[in-house]
């Protein structure tokens, strides 16, 4: 009894911190879907996120849901002017340059804000009540639940804006062959830039729910949880969306897993761990086709 | 053969002279203490800039785990020089062997992964690496390890990194190397053409390792203390940066680019606030004025250099 209860409730610990995950490895696998680039610095436009947000919630007096919705915008154009002004002219460039790119950004994503913000830590304020509900004999959350109503939310608008919309069409056109659908009549510069937006945005209401769920923000808070994303990304198979939030969802389990009955210093270990295993018997990822490469 | 061999033996001299003039200036002290632990630092990361390079750059195997071999080979030296007492160079051949070994072992399986997934396998391997030694006490676990006996010094770094030079651009310019080179062009192709693909691949990759290895023992015996946090991914994406920066495939351009890069840190280390946000921005320019680094593939070799000096004295 006692094993199971602990074992459902870091379970549940598991589920938000995935949730979490996956908000974030959905920007990766996007960006990466479209211009196969791995943005090292998406884990640092989830940094500048949870600023936003915080500075909305502190400095403007917002409610948590403006501050979001603020924080996502925000972020989302932030992305775009990223895109437009660091990874554009060098749309034609060898793939590992815009990846060393991608790290030049996100170290002047983090040493920029590092400037603005100082480098100490800063106590998100407390914007839900301390509540808790019983289910049964567990425990979830204000937090908590809002992070499943928020990820719950923003992945079904995501659904919707790729499956149903044009742009949507125009993005699974793009990523499934970038120069064929420019050949069609897509813009791909314009989806590029879209993708990035919405990536951003999405990483931006993950840096916000991380705020209110530690309660602690500081400048290098991406790192970590970047490379988490983008192992939680090539878990689940880059470049699909699904696999993104399995992925996200699987590494958060592990991690309050390992953490909750091992030691919580090996839970990166454990992550880790875990990717490598899937890969040595699936290299594509959970989701991943298996494509032969021609000659 | 012999034409080579001559200009390997003008390398040599040109090696040794440069060698006396900064070891006059290091005994001499003529350059400050923090220049001449930056000096060391240089040959370190030459060191590991050109033993990444054999992997990244001329087997185009994407590997992020650099510093989890650096870190085996420093761990495995220190223990030798300070709790057995070996020599020095005991210790940094045991680092060595350690760090290809785990790259053997690492390579073995996860060299079947393609592009950005073995990226990110590597990535994982070197942080695994880096979490286990931190939570093994007998090397001092998150603290640190203390007591290590002070044995770098000029010459140690800079003959080591003579030879490891001479060995990657003696392994790249091989048999073996010639088969790297066929993977890193087309790993089907060269399959095809009765390339042992996984074996050269490992090969390298051990190779890559075992310098790492030897650079981590270096670099260890720079200071009293070293700490498992010097080793994290963030330091390998440094020494891919230098790599890129100098150029994928070219030793000169893996030279200039562990210059450039530690030359920048050091000379903006009196403005820290800035030196990051400086250092990044001159990253992202240098990418778009020149995308495939300083050098490309090309290589400045003594022979292209004195052909061109000869030639026009001759004429």
């Amino acid at each position: 009894m006692d094993f199971t209860h602990q074992l459902v409730q870091q379970l549940i610990n598991g589920i938000s911190l995935g949730s979490i995950y996956a908000l974030i490895a959905l920007g990766y696998t996007m960006i990466y879907g479209i211009i196969k680039l791995i943005n090292f610095a998406h884990g640092d436009v989830y940094m500048v996120g949870a600023y936003i947000g915080f500075f909305a919630i502190t400095q403007a007096g917002l409610g948590v849901v403006p501050a979001l919705l603020i924080s996502m915008v925000t972020t989302g154009i932030l992305g775009m002017v990223i895109e437009k002004l660091a990874y554009k002219p060098l749309r034609h460039a060898p793939r590992i340059s815009v990846l060393i790119t991608a790290i030049g950004v996100s170290f002047f994503l983090e040493y920029t804000s590092m400037y603005f913000v100082t480098p100490t830590p800063r106590t998100f304020p407390a914007v839900l009540d301390n509540v808790a509900f019983n289910v049964g004999p567990f425990v979830v959350n204000g937090q908590q639940l809002m992070i499943f109503a928020v990820t719950i939310l923003l992945m079904v608008i995501l659904t919707y804006i790729v499956q149903r919309t044009k742009t949507g069409k125009a993005m699974r056109a793009a990523s499934y062959d970038t120069e064929t659908a420019q050949l069609m009549g897509i813009d791909s510069d314009r989806v590029i830039s879209f993708t990035f937006g919405i990536g951003s945005a999405l990483a931006a209401a993950a840096g916000v729910l991380v705020g209110i769920y530690y309660n602690s923000i500081d400048p290098l808070m991406g790192i970590m949880p970047g490379v988490k994303a983008f192992v939680a990304a090539v878990l689940g198979g880059i470049g699909i969306l699904p696999g993104a939030v399995v992925g996200g969802l699987i590494l958060g389990v592990v991690e309050a897993l390992v953490a909750g009955f091992v030691s919580s210093t090996f839970r990166d270990a454990a992550a880790f761990a875990i990717l490598i295993l899937v890969l040595l018997f699936k290299p594509t990822g959970i989701f991943g086709k298996n494509t032969r490469e021609k000659v | 053969m012999k034409y080579l061999r001559k200009n390997d033996l003008i390398m040599l001299a040109f090696s040794l002279v440069l060698f006396a003039v900064l070891q006059v200036l290091i005994s001499e002290r003529i350059l400050s203490a923090f220049w001449q632990l930056n000096v060391l630092i240089v040959g370190i990361n030459i060191i590991m800039a050109v033993s990444l390079n054999l992997i990244n750059g001329y087997t185009g195997q994407f590997s992020l785990g650099h510093a989890g071999f650096m870190a085996v080979g420093a761990y495995t030296a220190v223990i030798c020089t300070a709790n057995f007492h070996l020599p020095f160079i005991v210790a940094l051949l045991a680092g060595a062997a350690a760090a290809g070994f785990i790259g053997f072992l690492i390579g073995l399986p996860t060299l079947r992964l393609q592009g950005d997934y073995l990226a990110i396998a590597t990535l994982g391997l070197g942080e695994i690496v880096r979490i286990v030694i931190m939570n093994i006490d007998y090397v001092g676990g998150a603290a640190g390890f203390k007591g290590i006996p002070h044995n770098t010094n000029f010459a140690w770094v800079f003959f080591i990194m003579l030879f490891a030079l001479f060995f990657i651009k003696n392994f790249v310019n091989s048999n073996h190397g010639r088969a790297c080179l066929a993977i890193r062009e087309n790993e089907i192709a060269a399959e095809a053409m009765g390339v042992n693909t996984t074996k050269y691949k490992v090969m390298a990759f051990t190779i890559g390792a075992a310098f790492a290895g030897i650079a981590g023992g270096l670099f260890a015996h720079c200071f009293y203390i070293i700490n498992p946090m010097s080793f994290t991914f963030m330091q390998s994406f440094n020494y891919l940066i230098m790599v890129v920066l100098g150029g994928l495939g070219s030793i000169t351009g893996s030279i200039a680019g562990a210059f450039v890069v530690t030359f920048i840190s050091a000379a903006l280390a009196s403005w820290p606030e800035f030196r990051m946000i400086i250092y990044a921005l001159a990253l992202i320019a240098l990418m778009m004025k020149r995308p495939q680094g300083l050098f490309g593939y090309m290589e400045i070799t003594n022979a292209s250099i004195f052909d061109k000096i000869f030639r026009r004295g001759r004429v």
